[in-house]
């Protein structure tokens, strides 16, 4: 049995609509998608409507207070991008990790939220830049928050045959504000983060005025570790301050252990080396301003 | 749709389901872009669509709808037809980009199946950034494995091209300093198939077609340990475009194969135990290859399951299912030497600690395939890269019940082999296959039955307690250890005792016991892979070492140098040493540079600058490797020489190209032995009806046999022609002179193809053949010698641990190595730095899993193999200490560089954060912990 019977490439949004109501599945990279269903984890498509060409999902540009990024935007143009460097370091940082360099060529920022992974580096970035989806039906169009698209491990709100991702909105970056993004890997095994982690912050002074969090794994959906975030609000950076978001966070968030990759103990431990890295990283970055 | 492909614009439909790398091998016949594992992670099929690097396997064709699409065949300037680009080779190289000249002039090309992928990912790099730094190469060829790790080679080469590109200036090859710098031996030569390499028209089994050809494949069992209930082969034999499905009922000869001990089933049969989740149950052939996958899933299977045995010390245990009908046991393995009680008894101080070791895979980036095709005479040819033709051929009549003459095997390029491709994979199901419908059968396994069938290297157990004296003086080690051979033998008793034979270290040791248990479990079945049990033993003899260095409060090299094996030694197999022993200048060498760079003690730890969580420290390492089989084993290699009606000598043996330069060492020694050109000499390997049998290309003999049996047949043959041509022109034979392709005699000057026709007219043929036998060894046990030679070497790394996260991270080797003489130092240079990575690969970033007989590890994208990120800079330092029977000297060096690799960073893990590490590979967060000391709770 072939991997897919027919393949549509769309040229517009009502074009991979029609297509999707008709059954077929969304493609964008496929770097995922594709290796799937190879590997039998995902059955067999009828059909794939490749969206790719879509000029909609293709653009990055300023939309007012926001930054937009089409879910069609393969990561390496994300990487490169002026405006994604200068507005949301913490996304540059996550997309040159996912993949490898030919993966990162195709590969789709829309692709990476699509697939719903707790640990998804571009969908944890995302998540620190509080960015909202953009979907379209034949209903119209919806903006979603992104920390509410997710359901469960490869299961998200967008309705399969119904609803295509369009981009998403990251609000741009003002004076004192940055981000930052790290991961960390082990070399042997299953190719996924053991944990990996995102910050925004505003400084102001010589405070944290404001902060998002958002870390990976960390449960079975990927999420912002919003009670961490309260701790740091207000405060300097500090040892003290360290230990006791990195408390909070535990609280919050569940470390597991996954075989052959890491045990709990091991990502509360790195929890706190990533919190304080991503957390000095953006503080130096904010600062520059 | 339509597209521009290389230039040019072409219309063409794209089928269900195909990707890029399909239509562009299978519907264009364009085979240059490799698949290695068609899962998106090697790189192998990279080829640029609309300026980006882009993965063929991963990238559905339909897509490349109106795009402008670049492969390997495209990238020289001149597009030339493939007929062209045959009869027209100055034409090619001419034409050639400079990424693929300097990929050849830099020897950044060894096996040659990655290279396309590494040729298209840097032609997009410098398409974009024509003066990258390392930095920006490193990036950008992350994810575009090579197996033989030519990685620095690799990233010379996409510098100077760049240059080439900017400046115009030309590609210069890395010069390298020979001890024979007026001979053809010894002096650097680009290797003769580097060429078709790198412009993609190099064959691999993969890229042949045959008309009428069919498509198979395998039903594997997929548990470990069972004994098969039912099989049901009738739905899939219905299924149309199906043309057989065979069992083991339908095997005409033996039914099992193996390559010391016969005890592989070529398919288990109904009643029949699966001893692994590889095992064969059913073969099927069909019109495509999809049809034939649909029919593995129409074969119904029931089985009984067994418990499963999973490590080699559970399988010692008598009360574990016994999974062969001789027992668990495959060989006790034993080394006696002097008086063990009375050593330790000598000694002040007596050490004891366990190591453990884990199953690695060969990883070759060219997956198994072989291709079976009867002539019209009736004979089955089988086309593989085969480590051991003559092998297959043995094993392959043999089930089909047919005498040896009546096969043929015709080795293909090989993609990677390092032990992996000497037993059969697929060659006698194809031959099965064929023999039934009469067609032509290709059998390739795709990445995940690769993972999950040919045998792997060794897991084992080793206890290693040695004594010393105050002084730092050795007086006794003994041994004990545990190999998992897994569910079949294959080499497994030769692999063991290499590992129990090297298990003293390469040092005098007065009292010496070793035992060894080679047992089956029902593991994926173990066999040879590059280091042949030693890369095993000299990781525990190197860690203990240092932990007795530690306790003595003596320096590491110190303790090493004061015990190595030397002229006069005797090692502990009773085996005096007396010649080509260059272990303390390879010491001396790798301190002296090691030393060079550093202020104070290289093996104190210290700050990275300005990151206090950052530890960096050296560690050392020495090891010695065998050449050849040994143990009493004949050891013998044929090559035929001949002078070709064209004047070109041609030298021929059944030995295989694996990657290392086997060819560009045969044409570097007829070469030599002829005072002509390399470029005079032609080689040809690997085919059972055409070459003489060069025996296994394992054991890093074929330098050494094959290389002796080419000399001495290039040899013969020159005294034949001297003397057949002083006869005619009335001289002394001696003075008759071979120079720079000419005979030259009695004033005359003859060019080859004249003395060609000089030799036919006076009846003699320009041909001879020569059978080496290496130097005769003994069995262990009988003291004597048990190998021919050695080879030494010495390395030492420096590393940088992260105390926060407990990642590792290999910054510097030097590496020493004693190689008799090297042949060519440009291939040298190759094998010692993918030996390197691959030995890095070994410490810090593979490892294969297996869970009650389950592989975990069953894709490429779990099993990480070092990519040129992690690639250290390599310093590599040549130490010749001759062999007397050696090809000029030379002894074997394929396995030696990896194997001291790993030892050499574990101990400088150990010296820069105090962690001793005795379990392989290197587990990060076992560092942090012990860094931490938080607990490990299970959940």
């Amino acid at each position: 049995m072939p991997l897919w019977k027919n393949y549509y490439l769309a040229q517009s949004i009502p074009e991979a609509l029609t297509r999707l109501n008709e059954g077929a599945r969304v493609i964008a990279g496929g770097t995922d998608l594709l290796l799937e269903i190879q590997q039998g984890v995902q059955p067999p498509p009828e059909s794939l409507v490749d969206v790719c060409n879509i000029p909609e999902l293709n653009s990055l540009e300023i939309r007012g207070k926001d930054l937009f990024i089409g879910a069609g935007v393969p990561l390496n143009h994300i990487v490169a991008s002026q405006l994604v460097q200068e507005n949301s370091q913490a996304l540059v940082e996550a997309c040159n990790l996912i993949g490898g360099p030919q993966v990162r060529n195709t590969a789709t920022l829309g692709g990476n939220i699509a697939h719903a992974l707790p640990a998804a580096d571009g969908t944890i970035a995302l998540l620190a830049l509080d960015a909202q989806a953009e979907s379209v039906s034949s209903e119209g169009s919806r903006i979603t928050a992104l920390e509410e698209l997710f359901l469960g491990p490869r299961h998200s709100r967008i309705e399969e045959n119904q609803e295509l991702l369009v981009g998403f909105y990251l609000p741009l970056r003002k004076n004192s504000q940055a981000s930052a993004f790290k991961r960390v890997m082990r070399p042997q095994g299953v190719a996924l983060p053991i944990l990996n982690m995102a910050v925004w912050l505003q400084r102001k002074k010589d405070r944290i005025a404001d902060a998002h969090l958002a870390l990976g794994p960390s449960g079975p959906t990927p999420l912002r570790a919003r009670m961490a975030e309260n701790v740091l609000r207000g405060e300097k950076i500090s040892q003290t301050l360290i230990e006791k978001v990195h408390q909070v966070m535990l609280e919050e968030v569940h470390l597991r252990t996954s075989p052959y990759r890491a045990s709990a103990d091991y990502r509360t431990h790195l929890a706190k080396i990533l919190l304080q890295d991503v957390l000095e990283i953006a503080w130096e970055r904010a600062g520059k301003d | 749709m339509d597209l521009y492909l290389n230039g040019k614009p072409i219309t063409i439909d794209p089928q269900p389901g195909e990707m890029l790398v399909d239509m562009l091998r299978e519907q264009l016949a364009l085979t240059g872009t490799k698949v290695g594992c068609n899962e998106a992670e090697c790189g192998s099929c990279t080829v640029i669509v609309d300026g980006e690097a882009v993965l063929a396997c991963a990238y559905p064709a339909a897509r490349a709808a109106g795009r402008n699409v670049i492969t390997i065949e495209g990238l020289s300037p001149l597009a030339l037809s493939p007929d062209e680009m045959i009869e027209q080779d100055e034409l090619v190289q001419k034409s050639l980009h400079p990424i693929q000249e300097a990929f050849i002039k830099h020897g950044a090309v060894q096996c040659g199946f990655c290279i396309p992928g590494q040729i298209m990912t840097a032609y997009a790099l410098l398409e974009h950034d024509p003066d990258p730094d390392d930095e920006a190469i490193r990036h950008a060829l992350k994810d575009t494995l090579c197996r033989c790790a030519g990685y620095p080679s690799i990233l010379n080469a996409v510098k100077a091209a760049g240059e080439r590109m900017r400046t115009g200036v030309p590609i210069r090859a890395p010069e390298f300093q020979s001890s024979s710098p007026l001979e053809v031996i010894g002096n650097s030569y680009i290797r003769p198939d580097a060429l078709d390499k790198v412009i993609g028209r190099t064959k691999f089994t993969d890229d042949l077609k045959f008309e009428h050809m069919l498509q198979a494949r395998v039903k594997r069992a997929g548990v470990p340990h069972a004994i098969v209930k039912r099989l049901d082969i009738e739905k899939a034999r219905q299924l149309p475009g199906v043309l057989a499905v065979l069992t083991a009922a339908d095997i005409p000869g033996e039914k099992k194969h193996g390559l010391v001990i016969y005890d592989w089933p070529v398919l288990v049969g109904v009643g029949e135990r699966v001893r692994t989740v590889g095992d064969a149950l059913a073969i099927v052939a069909a019109e495509s290859r999809a049809i034939a996958t649909q029919a593995l899933d129409l074969i119904e299977v029931e089985f009984e399951a067994q418990p499963v045995v999973s490590d080699p010390v559970q399988a010692y245990d008598g009360s574990s299912p016994a999974i062969h009908p001789g027992g668990n046991l495959l060989k006790h393995i034993k080394v006696r030497k002097g008086d063990i009680e009375l050593g330790f008894a000598e000694a002040d101080l007596v050490l004891e600690h366990e190591f453990h070791t884990g199953i690695y895979e060969h990883a070759f980036i060219e997956p198994e395939c072989s291709i079976a095709r009867l002539t019209p005479e009736g004979r089955m040819e089988i086309y593989v890269g085969s480590q051991i033709p003559y092998a297959d051929r043995n094993q392959i009549a043999r089930v089909l019940g047919w005498p040896e003459e009546k096969v043929r095997v015709i080795g293909m390029m090989i993609g990677g082999g390092f032990g992996g491709k000497e037993d059969i994979a697929g060659q006698i199901h194809a031959a099965l296959l064929t023999e039934r419908t009469g067609r032509p059968v290709k059998l390739l396994f795709d990445r995940h039955e690769s993972l999950l069938v040919h045998p792997k290297r060794h897991a084992t157990q080793i206890r290693i307690k040695m004594g010393a004296k105050r002084d730092g003086r050795l007086t006794a080690v003994e041994s004990e250890l545990y190999g998992d051979t897994g569910s079949y033998a294959s080499l497994g008793e030769k692999v063991m005792t290499r590992a129990t034979t090297h298990s003293a270290g390469p040092y005098e040791m007065p009292h010496a016991k070793a035992d060894c248990y080679a047992m089956y479990t029902n593991n994926p079945p173990a066999g040879a892979f590059r280091g042949f049990g030693v890369t095993q033993a000299c990781f525990a003899v190197e860690s203990m070492m240092d932990i007795l260095a530690e306790r003595l409060e003596i320096d590491p090299v110190e303790i090493r140098r004061m015990n190595a094996l030397r002229l006069g030694s005797t090692t502990n197999t009773g085996q005096e040493l007396r010649e080509s022993v260059g272990l303390l200048e390879c010491i001396q060498q790798v301190q002296s540079e090691m030393e060079s760079r550093m202020d104070g003690d290289p093996f104190k730890p210290r700050s990275s600058p300005g990151a206090e969580h950052l530890r960096r420290a050296w560690g050392f390492a020495v090891a010695y490797k065998n050449t050849g089989l040994g143990g009493g084993a004949p050891d013998k290699s044929a090559a035929e020489v001949e002078l070709c009606p064209d004047g070109i000598l041609e030298v021929r043996t059944s030995s295989a190209e694996i990657g290392q330069g086997l060819v560009t060492v045969l044409q570097l020694i007829v070469a030599q032995e002829f005072r002509t050109s390399p470029a005079n000499v032609r080689v040809l390997l690997s085919d059972t009806d055409l070459t003489p049998d060069g025996g296994p290309t394992t054991a890093s003999r074929q330098t050494y046999v094959s290389g002796n049996a080419a000399r001495m047949a290039a040899q013969v043959l020159h005294q034949a022609i001297s003397s057949t041509l002083a006869e005619k022109y009335d001289c002394p034979p001696q003075e008759v002179h071979f120079e720079e392709g000419l005979v030259r005699l009695n004033g005359n000057s003859l060019p080859m193809e004249e003395v060609y026709l000089e030799m036919n007219e006076e009846g003699r043929s320009p041909r001879a053949l020569y059978e080496y036998w290496a130097p005769s060894t003994d069995p262990l046990g009988d003291g004597g010698n048990m190998h021919f030679a050695y080879s030494f070497a010495a390395q030492a790394a420096e590393v940088e641990v992260d105390t926060h996260t407990g990642e590792v991270k290999v910054l510097n080797v030097i590496v020493a190595n004693d190689v008799g003489k090297a042949l060519n130092p440009l291939g040298l240079q190759g094998q010692v730095e993918g030996g390197v990575v691959m030995g890095l690969g070994n410490a810090l970033t593979e490892h294969f899993i297996v869970e009650e007989g389950r592989v975990i590890t069953d894709r490429l994208a779990r099993y990480r193999m070092p990519s040129i990120v992690q690639t250290p800079q390599i310093h590599s330092i040549v130490i010749e200490h001759p062999t007397q029977d050696g090809p000029y000297g030379a002894k074997g060096v394929g396995e030696l560089s990896s194997i001291p690799t790993t030892p050499a960073i574990t101990n400088a893990i150990y010296n820069a954060v105090g962690v001793r590490i005795d379990n392989l590979p290197v587990d990060q967060e076992e560092i942090v912990r012990q860094l931490n000391k938080f607990s490990k709770t299970a959940e």
